[in-house]
């Protein structure tokens, strides 16, 4: 089998990490920061630890600026939510996830300006184009770059399990200002009723995912001891090999930069005379390669492209895949391609 | 007697303690986490004990990191 679904979740884990999950509950099992014995104190580290991880590979110089949450979703949501008020104005480009799209587009009903810049067919973002979009009433630009605050998915590029995510928030955002998606309970200041005024309790409320968070750290600490560097190189030569194999088979378009260095290691593309679902079940009852096909998720960015509505093949590539798996999928496409002419 | 015995390190948060117990570990003072003494505070959560001749670094320390703490109580 060979797993191509890396851009949706990454699979295989580390072993480490199904490890530092079954230790957690075997051993620890205990809520972190609502106790003070020994246990809870034992999980309070494992959460401390897994903000101290993640701080590190996204060089944030406070690990309490790093707030949980279950997803990259869910911290997009709190970053957007939390600080647009009716009367801001909001820049995005026109390739978003509909993580982003769907919580502006919500927030535009509530009186939030919204502005997706266009953005080529390649993909990319003229940055003439967004600085032209700047008002004197933006309060927010949200792209696939972050500079003050930084949503991040746990279970795809840190290696860690579903249900891990958040927001890191840079030291230039007020967090008074910032509005919690949710407020409960958070085993600090338990005398108020009102919810704490600071990170990460601000944002993190209810018992927290401390079992995922210890697989978090584990995925995080195995790509820190890997080098992201050496990540990157590897995906670059598998991007590499699998556009130029695409490239010479007669009948596939590819999407996108076609270019390994300036972009991830992620490959949309289609087979002249397949429908995309066709292709991805054939694919995967013939040939055993698990992939993505259709819109991703993202309709703007599919119009972008001009892949909208039928969408595209996407071969997600991962720390765990190989040539020798990309040279057998270069293998099927061909195969599929000229059963098609 | 200041410099005898141990202090505890009030926090809002246990994060906040995880937190300062990191950065008192890299300067060498042992820290221990302890449920709050109860003639303290009704509080149900943790602080950190440490020795009372640290109570002076830990203080810098957490005003350096800029952490806001209930206080640093001899017991």
């Amino acid at each position: 089998m060979i797993y191509f679904d890396n851009a949706a979740t990454s699979w295989p884990k580390p072993p480490c990490v199904a490890e530092a999950m079954t230790h957690y509950l075997a051993e620890i099992g205990a809520n972190p920061g609502r106790s003070g014995h020994r246990l809870a104190v034992a999980a309070a580290r494992v959460v401390y630890g897994a903000r101290e991880a993640v701080a590190e590979l996204l060089r944030a110089p406070d690990p309490l600026r790093v707030v949980f949450g279950a997803n990259a979703t869910e911290a997009l949501n709190l970053a957007l939510s939390g600080l647009l008020r009716p009367g801001d104005h909001a820049v995005t480009g026109s390739m978003e996830h509909n993580s982003v799209m769907r919580p502006l587009r919500a927030l535009e009903r509530t009186g939030v300006q919204v502005t997706a810049v266009p953005c080529t067919p390649e993909g990319s973002l003229d940055p003439g184009d967004l600085a032209a979009a700047v008002r004197p009433n933006t309060r927010l630009i949200a792209l696939t770059h972050a500079i003050d605050l930084l949503a991040f998915s746990g279970h795809k590029s840190l290696y860690g399990p579903m249900g891990t995510g958040g927001l890191v928030i840079g030291e230039r955002v007020d967090a008074g200002l910032l509005t919690p998606l949710k407020r409960g309970g958070t085993g600090s200041r338990s005398e108020h009723e009102e919810q704490p005024e600071f990170l990460p309790d601000l944002c993190e409320s209810g018992t927290p995912n401390a079992v995922g968070l210890a697989g978090l750290a584990a995925g995080t600490r195995w790509v820190l001891a890997q080098g992201v560097e050496r990540i990157r190189e590897h995906e670059l030569a598998l991007t590499g090999q699998l556009l130029a194999g695409l490239a010479a088979i007669p009948g596939v378009t590819i999407y996108g930069p076609r270019d390994a260095r300036r972009q991830t290691a992620t490959v949309s593309f289609k087979i002249a005379g397949l429908e995309t679902s066709e292709i991805g079940l054939r694919l995967d009852d013939e040939f055993a390669i698990l992939c993505r096909v259709g819109l991703h998720c993202a309709p703007p960015a599919h119009r972008t492209l001009g892949t909208f509505p039928a969408g595209t093949v996407r071969f997600g590539m991962g720390a765990f895949n190989t040539a020798e798996q990309v040279a057998a999928a270069l293998n099927a496409v061909a195969a599929l391609a000229q059963e098609a002419r | 007697m200041s410099g005898e015995g141990y202090a505890v390190i009030l926090v809002y948060s246990t994060s906040h303690a995880m937190h300062i117990e990191r950065l008192l570990g890299k300067r060498g003072v042992a820290c221990k986490m302890i449920p709050v003494p109860r003639q303290i505070s009704s509080d149900c959560g943790v602080c950190i004990r440490i020795p009372q001749a640290h109570a002076a670094i830990a203080r810098e320390t957490v005003e350096a990191a800029r952490i806001e703490i209930q206080g640093i109580a001899h017991i």
